[in-house]
């Protein structure tokens, strides 16, 4: 068996940094607040998958638990985090019309 | 720390577990507000002296909880500045809820139950559990959550007045809050990569300048200061402040952002001091001083009380991120060590107790007056003396002048920049309290002139409630006078770097 | 080779469907690549041997935040809020090439990771007897380290509490908005009534057998507030007023359950102590106390404030 260059965790980890740096560029790139809550939760995914792959680099000792439960309650927040902010922004275009912020709007702003 | 303290019982279960029972009485049935605020403004303070009292005696307490040590477990880690802090949120959190009674609470038995009166109070009670939980814990996941819980408890307190101005202030704070949660968790979640734990104190025992190290601070200091409303991020602060009503702004201007701050403080100085470099603490005070500077400027152009005293917020809180720099500078020359470190902290301290007297000030303005515009102020001193005279006190306190906790915190971080040669930051204290003046300076003159009194246009304050301001700015005023007990207090389980120094 | 082949096109596939879901066009679209890539996202999961977090990951992460985001756009383009993009094309690349960094520079901080360090799970292993369980992962979350369970379920509380809050002055008290689609006799009616019996013994199930395998009170209290939830949007079941008391009482239910089996714990000695020979038990118990608060919780999140009282099928 030749020596692998990179290791399945390592693979998992590189591919939550990609996914933290895709969903950093969706979070501040637009300016619709729902694709920015979306952009946030692809960080947040991202951020998941980092801290899990840490678990599996033994893997003959089997899988770290402590990274999976600390996951599952991260999931859990980002799921209340973003339950509010959708409340939050269909508030706000029921008050004002739109879904963006008021000085991101075209003609918006004070 | 490293030491293990024999079972101390209940005691900071309590601090967490009242405030809870509290939010989830008060979720179940309303009317139970009233009660609900009186015995937890009476009973939490209590146990927050009981616990210090405790740290005291036993020179700082680290505690498993459910018998797991870590770095299986966590553990509760509480040391003088902890129990400062949780004394300190027991001291405001008891003034606002007792100052929002008749705000949100049933004003008669048979009154119908309201939206906001309905969600304020579980609401104030679950952002106290979350900030002893905070101070109390010594794991930095558990920080994590615990941060989370106060974040979101904050976010839903800005909005809570349900205007469209509010709801994008709130949005807009939920957005760099919940991203700079997201920077925190990613730092921890490498330190545990690393180092196979999250307990701060193992973590200290582990750990080398290392890069993966190096990054995670990194990205847990951007993060948290993301929450402090450091410079550059500190946009969303103000609308947010001041778009909320009253209590609510005393508690997110008074104590929110501190929670971030003591996290930042116990990850340099107590987990990875030997990783800070040269660049970083420095870094940190540039910003600091850019707060400072800009958050005065803006204080002193605004129209509206409220929004001074939230641009107020902006440049206090740069003040904190001085002792990065300063920790640690010419100690030997000072008959008190650490003068630096604690200086910053008794900052914390006094603007947390003199920012929510003012805020609460600023609520009796707007009730006396319906609105909150300063040129509207004329004459309020001779109409409400007790809440000018707080909002007085508070800017006292504000501004640094002797003898207050903000006079006390100042010196010590004048004299460590003295001592160390670094006047820069000595300039940047010393404009800023001139700054202070300025921006206070035109609220009070106008509300001690004198013009035709027009009774008519005040409507009455109850004294009981003008009172509570007075007390809290008091008591920033006492820390000053009575110095030395905060500055021994602090000294109990102080970390090293505080004396030594970030490298 | 094998597995790091397939585990390379998963990555990639993931990073792919990340990539459409921030950048589409349409918000439409990117709600529903962004769906998928939380189902790819649980198949990852299962890759890296934690069953627990895909089960998580596939019914909060994919599921019910999916279908939060839904529900929002529905609602969003019925009040016409505008949808079209503005920003320059240099803004974005100068974003793209800030994100690249800052990724860059996290990959390199995983790069930099000891491959060879054990983590917690030999400890774990070592007093997985003693806590009463037998899913290592349950027993992190439910024994070593509950405290972070507890506070974890009043942040679903704090949520909650800022939802209603958002709802107008007028329409206190009331129903959730939820709008329900379903003809008489159609397909989604028909799933209304048959589904949710199954679905409630999926979500007892998976609670009950978190214990040993993978499972818990999360994922089984999603898996109820979705069959809830379908019971709702096909108007066999109404979304109950919010200041109904039992409504209330479930909300706190867990939480509070949990809170005070910590307190008795304190009392004793240590907080949140879990003696080993009666762990088990009252780890089923929390759960069971978690679950109902859960799923309560979850649902009430997905119907959002309350709304005016107005006949089925109508609210704004």
């Amino acid at each position: 068996m030749t020596e692998m260059p990179v290791s399945s965790a390592q693979l998992f980890g590189l591919c939550g940094a990609a996914l933290i740096g895709i969903g950093l560029y969706g979070f501040i790139a637009h300016r619709h607040l729902l694709r920015r809550l979306v952009g946030f939760n692809v960080i947040g995914s991202g951020v998941f998958l980092l801290f899990g792959s840490t678990g599996y680099r033994r893997v003959e000792l089997g899988a770290d638990p402590v990274p999976q439960a600390l996951v599952i309650t991260g999931v859990v927040v980002a799921v209340s985090a973003t339950a509010l902010l959708v409340a939050l922004i269909i508030r706000l275009a029921q008050l004002t019309g739109s879904a963006r912020l008021p000085e991101e709007s075209p003609g918006g702003g004070r | 720390m490293a030491f293990f303290e024999a079972s101390e019982g209940p005691w900071p279960a309590l601090l967490i577990g009242v405030p809870l029972l509290a939010a989830f009485t008060a979720i179940v049935t309303w009317r139970a507000a009233r009660l609900l605020i009186w015995s937890g403004a009476a009973v939490v303070p209590v146990l927050s002296v009981v616990l210090l009292a405790r740290v005291i005696h036993a020179g700082g307490l680290r505690l498993p909880i459910g018998g797991w040590a870590p770095p299986l477990g966590i553990a509760f880690a509480v040391d003088g500045l902890s129990a400062g802090f949780i004394v300190v949120t027991g001291l405001v959190m008891a003034g606002v809820l007792l100052f929002a009674l008749p705000q949100f609470t049933a004003s008669a038995p048979g009154a119908a139950e309201s939206r906001a009166g309905y969600a304020f109070v579980p609401l104030v009670f679950l952002a106290w559990a979350a900030l002893n939980a905070l101070f109390l814990s010594g794991d930095l996941f558990n920080l994590y959550v615990a941060l989370e819980l106060l974040t979101l408890s904050a976010v839903a307190l800005v909005a809570i007045d349900g205007r469209s101005g509010t709801i994008a202030a709130a949005i807009r704070y939920a957005l760099f809050g919940l991203f700079g949660s997201l920077a925190y968790l990613l730092g921890a979640a490498l330190l545990y990569a690393v180092h196979g734990t999250l307990d701060m104190a193992l973590i200290a025992e582990r750990a080398t300048a290392d890069g993966a190290t190096v990054i995670a601070g990194a990205l847990m200091t951007a993060g948290l200061a993301a929450k402090t409303a450091l410079f550059p991020f500190h946009a969303w602060l103000p609308p947010a402040h001041s778009g909320a009503p009253a209590p609510a702004s005393a508690i997110l201007s008074g104590l929110v952002p501190k929670a971030s701050f003591y996290i930042i403080v116990r990850i340099w100085f107590d987990v990875m001091p030997q990783a800070a470099g040269t660049i970083m603490p420095v870094l940190l005070g540039v910003l600091g001083s850019c707060a400072i500077i800009y958050g005065s400027v803006l204080a002193i152009r605004q129209e509206q009380l409220k929004l001074v005293i939230a641009y107020s917020t902006v440049a206090q809180l740069g003040y904190l991120f001085l002792i990065f720099p300063l920790a640690g500078g010419g100690g030997e020359p000072q008959p008190w060590a650490a003068g630096a470190w604690t200086g910053g902290i008794i900052h914390a301290f006094s603007h947390a107790l003199a920012k929510a007297a003012m805020f609460l000030c600023a609520g009796l303005f707007m009730e006396a007056l319906g609105h909150d515009r300063i040129a509207g102020l004329r004459g309020a001193a001779h109409h409400l003396p007790l809440t000018v005279f707080a909002f007085a006190l508070a800017g006292v306190s504000l501004m640094g002048l002797p003898p207050s906790g903000g006079f006390t915190a100042k010196y010590l971080l004048l004299t460590a920049s003295f001592a160390g040669g670094q006047i820069g930051w000595a300039i940047v204290i010393m404009v800023g309290g001139l700054l202070a003046a300025l921006y206070l300076f035109r609220p009070l003159t106008y509300a001690f002139t004198r013009r035709g009194l027009e009774e008519r246009e005040f409507a009455r304050v109850p004294r009981p409630r003008q009172v509570i301001p007075l007390l809290l700015a008091g008591l920033s005023i006492l820390l000053g006078i009575a110095s030395a007990a905060p500055y021994d207090i602090l000294q109990i389980g102080r970390p090293h770097a505080a004396v030594e120094g970030l490298e | 080779m094998m597995p790091l082949a397939f585990d390379l096109f998963l990555c990639g596939l993931v990073l792919a469907v990340a990539v459409a879901a921030v950048s589409g066009r349409e918000l439409f679209g990117s709600i529903v690549f962004f769906i998928v890539y939380g189902l790819l996202m649980a198949l990852a999961w299962v890759r890296l041997e934690a069953v627990d977090v895909a089960l998580t990951e596939a019914a909060i992460g994919a599921g019910l935040t999916g279908l939060l985001l839904v529900g929002a756009s529905a609602r969003l383009r019925r009040l016409q809020a505008p949808e079209e993009e503005t920003g320059s094309r240099k803004a974005r690349a100068a974003t793209a090439i800030a994100c690249l960094s800052i990724a860059g520079l996290i990959g390199a901080a995983v790069l930099l990771l000891d491959p060879r360090a054990p983590g917690l799970a030999p400890m774990v292993d070592c007093s997985l007897a003693e806590s009463g369980v037998g899913n290592p992962v349950t027993a992190v979350l439910l024994n070593f380290r509950a405290y972070d369970t507890l506070l974890e379920s009043t942040v679903l509380l704090v949520a909650l509490l800022g939802v209603w809050s958002l709802s107008d002055e007028r329409s206190w008290g009331g129903h959730g908005g939820l709008r329900q689609y379903a003809r008489p006799g159609g397909v989604l009616a028909t799933f209304g009534r048959t589904l949710p019996a199954i679905g409630l013994i999926i979500g007892v199930y998976l609670v009950w057998a978190g214990s040993k395998q993978p499972g818990g009170a999360f994922q089984g209290g999603t898996v109820l507030a979705a069959v809830w939830l379908l019971m709702a949007v096909a108007g066999v079941a109404d979304a109950p007023r919010v200041s109904n008391r039992l409504l209330r009482l479930g909300l706190v239910a867990g939480p509070a359950l949990f809170l005070a089996i910590g307190m008795a714990g304190a009392m004793a000695g240590d907080f949140l102590r879990l003696p080993p020979e009666h762990a088990g038990n009252l780890i089923l118990l929390i759960e069971a106390g978690l679950t109902v608060s859960v799923a309560v919780t979850l649902a009430l999140l997905v119907v959002g404030p309350p709304q005016r009282d107005l006949p089925h099928g109508e609210p704004s």
